[in-house]
């Protein structure tokens, strides 16, 4: 059985090397710049750098679907300005997968009532208008997710309570970890970081319920679990060397596919870049603002 | 000879044969619940470790969705009971749950515990409220003992 499982992965190997050398040339300039941009540190807000860098971080939604069917540049042009439009209405503030967010949406089934939810934030998908985003929190021992739209216009605020990146990109394996590490109380004070330091990343590592499971975790090389080999047999372990896909690393034309090239992302951000940053420096007057507004009315 | 080196690499990729997708975690017949209320039955039931099992879905389509009436076996007897929240996909804005809930009633839609100890999706104040007939069963008595909303 092993040989079944192994022949496909090496024809794979060879094809992809074939497709390598064939490509290499073509492809070479567009690869070397993507690599330099993971590279870059990315800062919360440094000052001199290429906005695209800093940008495809923060507003991962302004960017379309990668996938050359669903490309559009006309919708794409009209939901960026939509989704500008939305942004100057209500803050819709930087995130990320590991961030603890309080979000509050008017409630079409109680009336004239709003209804407040806090979690951790497990997973981020969906471009433009159709950015979407789950929080996951246990309340009264009972694991509850509920999933937004970043642009629905009955959310009344999304605010951070405390922005931090975890070490994976989604933390769906939270479902299988013990209660602890996805509860959060929902009258928790916002922890606000200092100017211009960079997102903490969070190194927790959970621990994970017994099986079963809802998904074979082994298998997807996570960094975030701590107990994953606790609970495997040999059988596992035997199976999940059989479909490790080491050599998926250097395919190049599967990271084409599921990026967009820094051309096509230097003429998005350059399009949106203005009023991003406008909106952007807005917020912050109003909110150097607040704090000597607010005292004032105490003291008197 | 691209073509045909990008058919076997399109072909290996696939050549599993077989064809697996995330279960849907529908509540279906002999589906396993878990009360939430603090009536007698259903606190021994769940003591015991023997939750109960649907069998029946008040629907065309006998696939429990949220706020839907169910009968359920809990130890020996048959109840009816409204899913209050579930495990499978939700909408946008609507809750997803760790377990499949299950508030019991009885036939006129009055809730056999005095409490619900779990937080309760607010889409049910209109989905229970149109179920509800003037002369029928009145199923917003659940929405009353509900201690929070999500």
């Amino acid at each position: 059985m092993a040989l079944v499982i192994r022949k496909p992965a090496i024809d794979i190997l060879s094809a992809a090397k074939w497709m390598i050398r064939k490509d290499c040339r073509a492809l070479s300039s567009l690869v070397e710049k993507a690599e330099e941009a993971e590279k870059r540190p990315v800062g919360r807000r440094p000052r001199f750098q290429n906005p695209a860098l800093e940008y495809r971080h923060i507003f991962p939604e302004f960017l379309p679907d990668p996938n050359p069917k669903w490309r559009n540049s006309l919708r794409e042009k009209m939901e960026r300005a939509d989704m500008l439009k939305r942004r100057s209405q209500i803050d819709i503030p930087e995130f990320y997968v590991g961030s603890v967010l309080a979000v509050t949406i008017s409630d079409p089934h109680a009336q004239g009532k709003t209804n407040r939810f806090v979690g951790i934030c497990i997973e981020r998908k969906g471009c433009g208008l159709r950015a979407e985003f789950t929080l996951r929190n246990v309340v009264d021992h009972q694991g509850v997710e509920i999933r937004y739209d970043l642009y629905d216009p009955t959310i009344q605020s999304i605010q951070v309570l405390r922005l931090e990146k975890r070490l994976d990109d989604k933390l769906l394996y939270l479902r299988d970890a013990l209660p602890e590490y996805s509860t959060f109380p929902f009258d928790m004070d916002p922890e606000i970081l200092p100017e211009g330091t960079p997102v903490p990343v969070n190194p927790v590592q959970v621990k994970l319920k017994p099986r079963p499971w809802l998904e074979r975790w082994e298998r997807q090389e996570l960094k975030g679990v701590s107990n994953i080999e606790e609970h495997l047999k040999e059988k596992d372990r035997i199976r999940r060397e059989l479909r490790k896909t080491p050599w998926e690393k250097y395919d190049l034309m599967k990271e084409y596919r599921k990026t967009i090239p820094v051309e096509d992302q230097s003429e998005i951000w350059g399009e949106v870049h203005n009023q991003l940053n406008q909106l952007r420096l807005s917020r912050k007057k109003m909110f150097k603002k607040r704090p000597i507004s607010t005292p004032k009315p105490q003291l008197g | 000879m691209f073509r045909s080196v990008l058919n076997k690499f399109y072909y290996n990729n696939l050549s599993c044969g077989l064809h697996t997708t995330a279960c849907l975690n529908e509540v279906q017949l002999l589906t396993r619940l878990r009360v939430v209320d603090n009536s007698e039955i259903g606190k021994r039931a769940m003591a015991e470790g023997k939750p109960p099992k649907v069998i029946c879905v008040y629907n065309k389509k006998r696939i429990g969705y949220i706020g839907d009436r169910v009968l359920v076996a809990i130890k020996g007897q048959k109840k009816k009971g409204i899913l209050v929240g579930l495990k499978q996909i939700q909408n946008v804005k609507v809750p997803k749950f760790d377990s499949n809930n299950v508030v019991l009633i009885d036939d006129n839609g009055t809730p056999l515990g005095t409490r619900i100890h779990v937080p309760i999706p607010t889409i049910l104040r209109t989905i229970l409220k149109e179920r509800t007939h003037a002369k029928g069963a009145d199923y917003t008595k659940l929405l009353s003992i509900a201690t929070k909303f999500v």
